[in-house]
């Protein structure tokens, strides 16, 4: 069985400027959204109280809400949570509060209305260890681009470098946008599916970028256009059918990962599908308006050079 | 060309067979289990233990599977929960007599049932995080400012001690924020003090300031001094967490240290997280006072307190103790493990001025009398010492006595908890349910399942036999990875299940190269050999840089990440390593074996090749 039967280069450059502007749109238009509505942090990041409720029968949320204001709390969020059965409520930190009598009270006002109410999990962040997650987190992202950029200096070209991480960092913005937009819980699991869509992403530049090297080599005569369409198009069958596969076994944890999984799937999925377009159609016209040449790859004293693939 | 040496199957197939014997444990289960281990530092599990244990179950006639011993815990394995149930009550009762006060944690546990042999080579389950097994974790910091401030108070205390001693005249001596402020009139006073003060508490660093009339020594607690102060603090608080959690029967707690100033604890199978929580906030207190020599010859208990002593033998004796308290635990500003001047192992007590004049006072008129430190925990005193009054001193003495260096440390311990520890407070908290557990579990495993059967069936209709290869490499890597975390016994989340499956749906990306270079070369006229060779060659470069950037990103995780996102991240790291393994070497000895030794081979069976 083969899919792609693609004899000709598809002339990818050509219409390089077009591709640039629709990712420089989405590009902005997450940030836009970034700005306009920021994230909706878990209480990993902002410090509070999660507390997931478990009824033997469908839980009636606006009676809950009922006995959460009666014992005067405010601010508080009570949504369903994978089934009907389940409920997550949210509280915000409050100076002095103690966690532990918070969801002891909580329990207590529920239990008192419904027998069958079960704590299934509680989840309690102090304000201090919020703002050093979402520390770490931003360092995590700012040391794997920098790690990225050097190897792929080393390897290949500081252009290439360069050129995959802004293709990949502005998809990182992109699945940012999307949580935002929709205002989907970034937690830390979603945190964690970001940088692994980074660095799974990176593979597809490099995959590209092997090519071109190779091309450079084989290729004596042809301009860097055709040497860059020819690189895309001879990989463009493995980018569909790994990401593809990929996005298998995401999607089948879109669907039986329940509620925990959720949103480490959907990140994973909208890093996936924007990855291909990215690193392809976004990272190698960057390599292009970057100047790269023939020399800046293939070193006539350097004979010897991992060959590249696919 | 495309032949391996012997030596490369054989490193293939030991891989192979030690990921199918470590990672054999995880599938026999779990089998209910009774775990004691001694509920204080100064026993120890040993045959005798056992012999109770296993007698106390003969006589209700309990028949366990089996028991292991070890030096800290006697776990006995039984058949089924209801056994369980009976069999911890029984051994709670025939070790316990005294359920007010217990020598022993009785604790319900599960251990593994694979067979023994496993266990002999070290091959156990994959260690499962409390998402999937339900439990508590804690994140508890430190209040270091309050051992600090709690030190320099002392400190004041101890100058203005020295230097009346020495009669030297000070204005005024105050603790401000973190230092502490000596005033004078003369600068040569000053000087005088200076000299005392930095040879009585070389802790302290010392520096001039004012000038006039208004002359102030600015002492400061030394960096290194204060670091080492904080490491005390903490390791004391970790060890009063110890004993208090060993209350709570739990079969294996998890206390660590987590940075400068923090602790983990980790309870599994704890639901009741407001006992755990009342537990982990106590407080603990000293007090020093006399015993009662009347009482303790004539045995009467009146106008006496009472508080028992667990002597060294086990036995637990009663002291009988005057009425009146002599110091409480707030007096005391140290307790060290060390040795006397003849070498005997001891425990040095530095108490501060107020607490020194008082023991001046009292050992004056009580020589030769017996001195007890009694330890209150939940209102209930227990004697820690005894000891003889040898003679008159203030706010620094020595407990000494038949003491092996381990006994010194566990009082010196034992004091600082009721003196000294620092406060805590809970900055982090997650209780999971066991059902939510288990739920978890099935869903990890499910989307693993489901993920991997669609991606095989397609790899294998797709790239035919050479997707066959891609799947059973697939498979050994699953294998391999699996294997890995059993043995590291790395703590496996939900998030690690998950990135189980993210690291099968991007290991394939490895083989989907070689085989659409396999593909491609063959498209261009060469021949099968030389297709697969060159598909392997070339790919392998390209395979190395792609892992190489996703492990940056895997590792950036691992070190910056916490909780969730570090179970996720070692993961995904290890899967990365055995990735390259498995589709690289374990596809191509595949490939080898079925297509290297034939000479003449007309095509290999990768799909459809031929474009019409």
């Amino acid at each position: 069985m083969e899919f792609f039967k693609i004899r000709r280069d598809i002339p990818f450059m050509r219409h390089a400027l077009a591709f640039n502007v629709v990712s420089l749109v989405t590009f902005l238009l997450a940030v836009f959204f970034l700005a306009t509505k920021g994230l909706s942090f878990s209480i990993e990041f902002t410090g509070g109280t999660v507390m997931e409720v478990n009824y033997e029968h469908a839980a009636e949320v606006d009676k809950i809400r009922k006995a959460l204001d009666a014992r005067g709390y405010h601010d508080y969020s009570v949504q369903n949570f994978g089934s009907s059965r389940d409920v997550l409520i949210r509280m915000p930190l409050k100076p002095g509060q103690n966690s532990a009598d918070l969801s002891k009270a909580v329990m207590e006002g529920l239990s008192a209305d419904d027998a069958t109410a079960k704590l299934r999990r509680v989840e309690f962040v102090g304000p201090q260890v919020g703002r050093e997650l979402a520390e770490n987190g931003a360092l995590a992202l700012l040391i794997t681009s920098l790690g990225i950029v050097g190897y792929l200096a080393l390897r290949f070209e500081w252009k290439f470098g360069v050129a995959a991480i802004i293709a990949n960092l502005h998809d990182v913005v992109i699945i940012l946008g999307f949580f935002s937009l929709f205002q989907w819980e970034f937690s830390l699991p979603v945190l964690a599916a970001v940088l692994a869509v980074l660095g799974y992403s990176v593979n597809e530049s490099v995959v590209i970028a092997d090519r071109i090297r190779e091309n450079f080599r084989k290729m004596r005569k042809a301009t860097v256009t055709e040497i860059i369409d020819n690189a895309i198009t001879r990989t463009i069958s493995r980018t569909i059918i790994t990401h593809g596969c990929t996005q298998t076994m995401v999607t089948s944890m879109l669907v039986f990962g329940g509620p925990a999984l959720h949103y480490f799937a959907l990140a994973l999925t909208i890093g996936i599908c924007f990855g291909i377009y990215s690193s392809v159609l976004v990272m190698a016209p960057l390599v292009r308006w970057l100047g790269i040449r023939r020399e800046d790859l293939v070193k006539p004293l350097q004979e010897k050079k991992p060959e590249a693939v696919v | 060309m495309n032949r391996y040496s012997l030596w490369l199957y054989v490193t293939i197939a030991v891989a192979l067979a030690l990921g199918v014997l470590y990672t054999l444990p995880n599938f026999f289960g779990e089998a209910p289990a009774v775990q004691v281990s001694p509920a204080r530092t100064t026993l120890n599990m040993d045959n005798s233990a056992l012999g109770r244990v296993e007698e106390a179950l003969k006589k209700a006639g309990i028949a366990p599977t089996g028991t292991i011993l070890d030096p800290n815990s006697v776990r006995v394995r039984l058949v089924d929960p209801d056994t369980q149930l009976r069999a911890k009550d029984v051994i709670e009762r025939t070790l316990n007599p005294d359920p007010a006060n217990p020598s022993y944690t009785v604790a319900l546990n599960l251990l593994p049932n694979s067979p023994r042999w496993l266990a002999a080579v070290n091959a156990l389950p994959m260690y499962l995080g409390l998402d999937l097994r339900g439990g508590v974790h804690f994140l508890l910091q430190v209040d270091m400012g309050a051992a600090l401030a709690k030190q320099l108070d002392s400190n004041a205390g101890d100058i203005r001690t020295q230097l009346r001693d020495k009669t030297v005249r000070y204005v005024g001596i105050a603790r401000e924020g973190d230092r502490i402020l000596v005033r004078f009139r003369d600068a040569d006073t000053r000087a005088k003090a200076r000299g005392i003060i930095a040879e009585k508490l070389p802790e302290l660093q010392l520096a001039d300031e004012g000038a006039g009339d208004d002359l102030r020594l600015v002492a400061t607690v030394r960096p290194e001094a204060q670091k080492r102060n904080q490491d005390l603090a903490l390791k004391q608080n970790i060890q009063t967490l110890h004993n208090r959690i060993n209350e709570l029967g739990v079969a294996e707690p998890v206390i660590q240290q987590q940075g400068a100033d923090r602790v983990v604890v980790e309870l599994p199978g704890v639901q009741d997280t407001t006992k755990a929580k009342e537990i982990l906030g106590r407080t603990a207190t000293l007090e020093v006072r006399l015993v009662d020599e009347d009482a303790q010859r004539s045995g009467s208990t009146f106008n006496v307190d009472v508080f028992p002593e667990r002597r060294r033998d086990g036995t637990v004796s009663n002291v009988p103790m005057k009425k009146q308290v002599i110091l409480t635990g707030d007096r005391f500003t140290g307790a060290a493990a060390t040795f006397d001047q003849n070498q005997q192992p001891a425990v040095s007590i530095n108490l501060d001025s107020a607490g020194g004049r008082i023991m001046n006072e009292v050992t004056r008129e009580n020589i030769g009398h017996l001195m007890a430190i009694v330890l209150f925990e939940r209102g209930k005193g227990e004697t820690i010492s005894v000891a003889t009054i040898r003679g008159q001193f203030s706010n620094r003495f020595q407990i000494t006595g038949l003491f092996t260096p381990q006994e010194t440390n566990t009082l010196s311990l034992l004091i600082r908890a009721g003196a000294l520890a620092a406060p805590m407070e809970i900055v982090e908290e997650r209780t999971v349910g066991p059902s939510l557990g288990a739920d978890n579990i099935k869903k990890g495993f499910d989307s693993t399942i489901y993920g991997f059967t669609a991606l095989a069936l397609f790899i294998m209709i797709y790239y035919s036999v050479f997707g066959v290869f891609s799947t059973l490499a697939l498979c050994s890597n699953l294998l391999l990875l699996v294997a890995l975390l059993s043995m590291l016994q790395a703590t496996l989340t939900l998030p690690g299940i998950a990135a189980i499956a993210l690291t099968l749906g991007m290991a394939i990306d490895a083989n989907v190269l070689i085989n659409e270079r396999v593909r491609e070369e063959l498209r261009n006229g060469v021949t099968p050999q030389a297709a697969i060779h060159a598909g392997y060659e070339r790919a392998f470069g390209t395979i190395l840089d792609s892992n190489v950037t996703t492990l940056i990103a895997g590792l950036a995780l691992l070190i910056f990440g916490s909780g969730p996102v570090r179970g996720f991240a070692v993961v995904h790291c290890l899967g990365i390593l055995t990735s390259i393994f498995s589709s690289v070497v374990i596809s191509r000895s595949m490939v080898n074996l079925a297509y290297g030794s034939r000479r003449k081979l007309e095509r290999v069976a990768i799909g459809n090749t031929a474009w019409k």
